[in-house]
């Protein structure tokens, strides 16, 4: 990724330097269903961008994000987004266009990590392991009588199967069929926040996190997370952002080898979507075939301070304010 | 959309009111075990949404103070200015002042029960009444009874105190009384006695529904009978758009039954006042409990309500709020019958604040809730007034706050999106597209309110005799 030399930006960032410190926008909120998580997570970021020595301008992403940019000059954009618009490419291209460098992985591959459909099709034409899975448009059920195709998919997939928008992060619209009868309702729910859903086969076993970031251009993992649900019988949006409702183990204690291929095939899979600067990339540990399987790729995980990113970070002797320098560094370097 | 644009310098400040993981970590050893059956929740995430500019909400619950002329709010201050400068900034009793017991007696008077000045606790909100009651009778894993779907204010409280809250469903006419005795048969045989039955009989919130006199009449006697307390809830019961009052379970019965109201939905919710009354005993460890919590109510906010009385027939502005909410109800009303499918159900609320809509339980009106933010409406989804996970199929929907306009716009858009999904599980089960027109009528959705069951037969009566000869609990 390039940006355009001798913009405007450029030239404040050369006076931001000889200050000591950047001026760094934090682009935070905007109009997501994951607006508070974002909300959060920045909140952290600005603290620790302070506590660094830079210059902070927050923007709530809204309909003159393209002015305040404009009018806040920044060296660099940090983008605390969470869902859409800040995660699936459509802010980053808009930096692009404005030649502001930014925080974490460029257009394209946003554009393929937010899209869990897109996504599991590269890793699966790769040849990486991610559960089977089938996905359609509205319309393909609309238009297209795919509904009767739904015997056959769950045949294939067996139950429970789960039920996914293709892009929302955060679990939201995530449900589990565990019969035909719960199919339709769990695909009415999905279609509630994506036109493309897709039923992936459900994989029993420990739910992995494992997170990624660069240092001097080359990534690398961090130790693992496993999120281990206290109470609910499915890890659910509730859980992911509360105190107390799941239990998370850093470094998860795994059999044998297993840390050592999820680390591996985490970043095989940030690599093949291009991401840059951090994600973290979820994944199944499968407990009859020991086997990995990875569900996707954030491209902006979050950074609160219940995220599994941090807790990975801090497990590996990074603190907060030292994270937030790397991903803020790699932005500089690419 | 409100924008935050923090600069450096200002930094310290916020910081000290962030926390970071560690922090987290240092605090938790320090949290009461209380604070982890408090939950902030998704729904509240997706909530904050719903407050949005651009979005129609119909989530809200709160009443339209837009109506209360500000010049009368500047003469009253003015009035409490002049004459009570100094008192209105004094710390009062804890009791509240003898001049706002006053208003509250021709509140209650027009309710149609008579109270003693010294029976009466003024208290900041109704809602402090539910934490004092909860802090006055309630000890870790103790039972209250509610309706199903409950106010979802008092949910919080309740698990603040880590009550174990178990919810009777309702039907058109309230709380189930049968299904009230057959869980407290059930506690019984647990060897669990629950502290209060807690109820909104008048226009609930969220159900809309008003529990009929039969049943008021069956659930004192079932409190007299076992020696629970009731509390009841009733910050809506002057605000009646149709149908003649009946009356409070207080006046019904005064020896087992603690009552609650406001001003918030007849004057002001800003005022923060409300007040209790309840057996002696009770009030006064309530009273205590206050202590601890406040000290007293606002005397600048008592002063004001009494001014507000004194400057004329304080009845004339809840007749015009009556008015208003009135019209919002019927434009609510006529817009669902429009613009909802015939698979979803609602309440008709004779007062109060809210309707209840039940839609076909392949419904998740929290997801539905992420797709009407989309066509930027939005509802309270049904789950938060319960604490068991039902209520996922109906929504909670607010009239008093928002315009007609906006009322059959919000509907419209709403009906809309309801349809879409239903219109789709149509598709995906074969059902038909055209569901909306579906001849058969489609099964009661799990959460709806039906209406009340016939009286209850010999084979019932039976049943009831034996909880009827259950010996009285009094000691002496």
């Amino acid at each position: 990724m390039s940006t355009p030399d001798g913009t405007r930006a450029a030239r404040n960032r050369d006076a931001g330097r000889r200050a000591g410190g950047w001026r760094v926008v934090v682009l935070k909120g905007g109009r997501s269903l994951e607006r508070q998580v974002s909300l959060k997570s920045a909140a952290r970021v600005e603290d620790a961008l302070e506590r660094l020595g830079h210059e902070v301008v927050a923007i709530d992403v809204g309909a003159d994000l393209v002015g305040m940019l404009s009018d806040a000059q920044p060296d660099v954009a940090f983008v605390a987004l969470h869902g859409r618009d800040g995660e699936d490419g459509t802010v980053q291209e808009l930096l692009e266009v404005m030649g502001i460098p930014y925080t974490g992985s460029g257009v394209s591959a946003c554009i393929r990590a937010a899209d869990k459909v897109l996504a599991k099709h590269a890793m699966r034409d790769r040849g990486l392991p991610t559960p089977d899975f089938y996905a359609f448009n509205e319309t393909a059920f609309k238009e297209l009588g795919a509904a009767q195709a739904l015997p056959a998919i769950e045949q294939r997939l067996q139950f429970p199967i789960v039920v996914k928008p293709a892009r929302q992060g955060s679990a939201l619209g995530i449900k589990f069929a565990r019969t035909p009868d719960d199919v339709p309702a769990a695909l009415v729910a999905a279609f509630s926040y994506d036109r493309k859903v897709l039923l992936e086969r459900h994989v029993t076993g420990r739910e992995l996190a494992v997170s990624i970031i660069e240092q001097d251009g080359r990534a690398g993992s961090l130790p693992i997370v496993e999120a281990v649900p206290v109470q609910e019988d499915f890890y659910d949006f509730e859980a992911r952002y509360e105190i107390g409702r799941t239990r998370f183990e850093c470094p998860a204690a795994l059999p044998g080898e297993a840390a050592a291929r999820a680390g591996e095939l985490a970043l095989e899979v940030y690599r093949l979507l291009g991401c840059s600067g951090f994600a973290r990339v979820d994944m199944m540990l499968e407990e009859a075939s020991g086997e990995l399987y990875v569900l996707e790729a954030n491209p902006i995980p979050g950074l609160t301070e219940t995220s599994l990113l941090p807790q990975a970070a801090e497990a590996a002797g990074i603190g907060f304010d030292e994270l937030i320098d790397r991903i803020l560094a790699a932005a500089h370097e690419r | 959309m409100s924008r935050g644009l923090g600069r450096g310098g200002a930094g310290a400040e916020r910081r000290r009111s962030r926390s970071t993981a560690r922090d987290i970590e240092r605090y938790a050893a320090l949290f009461a075990q209380r604070t982890k059956v408090m939950k902030s929740s998704a729904m509240r995430d997706l909530m904050a949404l719903t407050e949005r500019d651009d979005v129609i909400s119909l989530a809200g619950g709160l009443p339209d103070t837009s109506t209360f002329p500000p010049d009368s709010y500047a003469s009253l201050m003015s009035t409490v200015a002049a004459e009570s400068c100094a008192r209105a900034l004094q710390y009062g009793p804890t009791e509240g002042l003898a001049l706002v017991k006053r208003c509250i007696a021709q509140v209650m008077a027009t309710e149609g029960m008579e109270l003693p000045e010294d029976e009466v606790l003024v208290t900041t909100g109704g809602q402090q009444v539910i934490d004092l009651v909860c802090k006055t009778l309630l000890d870790p894993g103790d039972v209250v009874v509610t309706e199903a779907p409950t106010y979802p204010g008092a949910v919080p409280t309740f698990c603040a105190y880590q009550a174990e809250v178990v919810q009777v469903r309702m039907d058109r006419d309230g709380m189930r009384i049968d299904e009230l005795e057959q869980a407290l048969e059930e506690l019984e045989r647990a060897g669990r006695r629950p502290k209060f039955i807690y109820t909104v009989p008048n226009f609930h919130n969220p159900a809309g529904v008003t529990m009929s006199l039969e049943r008021r009449r069956q659930l004192v006697r079932i409190a007299g009978e076992r020696e629970l307390l009731v509390l009841e809830d009733n910050p809506y019961g002057l605000l009646r758009y149709e149908g003649d009052p009946l009356p409070p379970l207080r006046s019904l019965d005064d020896e087992f039954v603690i009552y609650a109201s406001t001003f918030s939905k007849i004057l002001s919710p800003g005022v923060r006042l409300g007040w209790t009354t309840a057996p002696a005993p009770v009030l006064a460890k309530m009273n205590i409990g206050k202590q601890g919590s406040d000290l007293c109510s606002s005397s600048i906010s008592q002063y004001f309500v009494a001014a507000y009385f004194d400057s004329g027939p304080w009845g004339d502005y809840v007749r015009s709020l009556i008015e208003i909410y009135r019209r919002r109800r019927d434009v609510m009303l006529d817009a669902l019958a429009e613009h909802f499918p015939r698979e979803a159900d609602w309440t008709h609320p004779q007062g109060g604040l809210f309707i209840w809509a039940t839609l076909p339980d392949y419904i998740d009106t929290t997801d539905l809730l992420a797709r009407a933010l989309e066509d930027h409406v939005a509802f309270v989804p049904g789950r938060a007034a319960f604490v068991d996970g039902r209520g996922g199929s109906s929504m909670r929907l607010n009239f008093s706050g928002v315009s007609e306009d906006e009322i059959r716009e919000g509907i419209r858009r709403l009906g809309e999106v309801v349809r879409e999904q239903v219109a789709l599980y149509g598709t995906l089960t074969g059902s038909g597209r055209e569901s909306v027109r579906r001849p058969a009528a489609p099964p009661p959705p799990a959460t709806s309110l039906p209406e009340a069951p016939p009286p209850p037969g010999p084979p019932a009566e039976a049943e009831l005799a034996k909880v009827l000869r259950l010996p009285r609990q009094r000691a002496g």
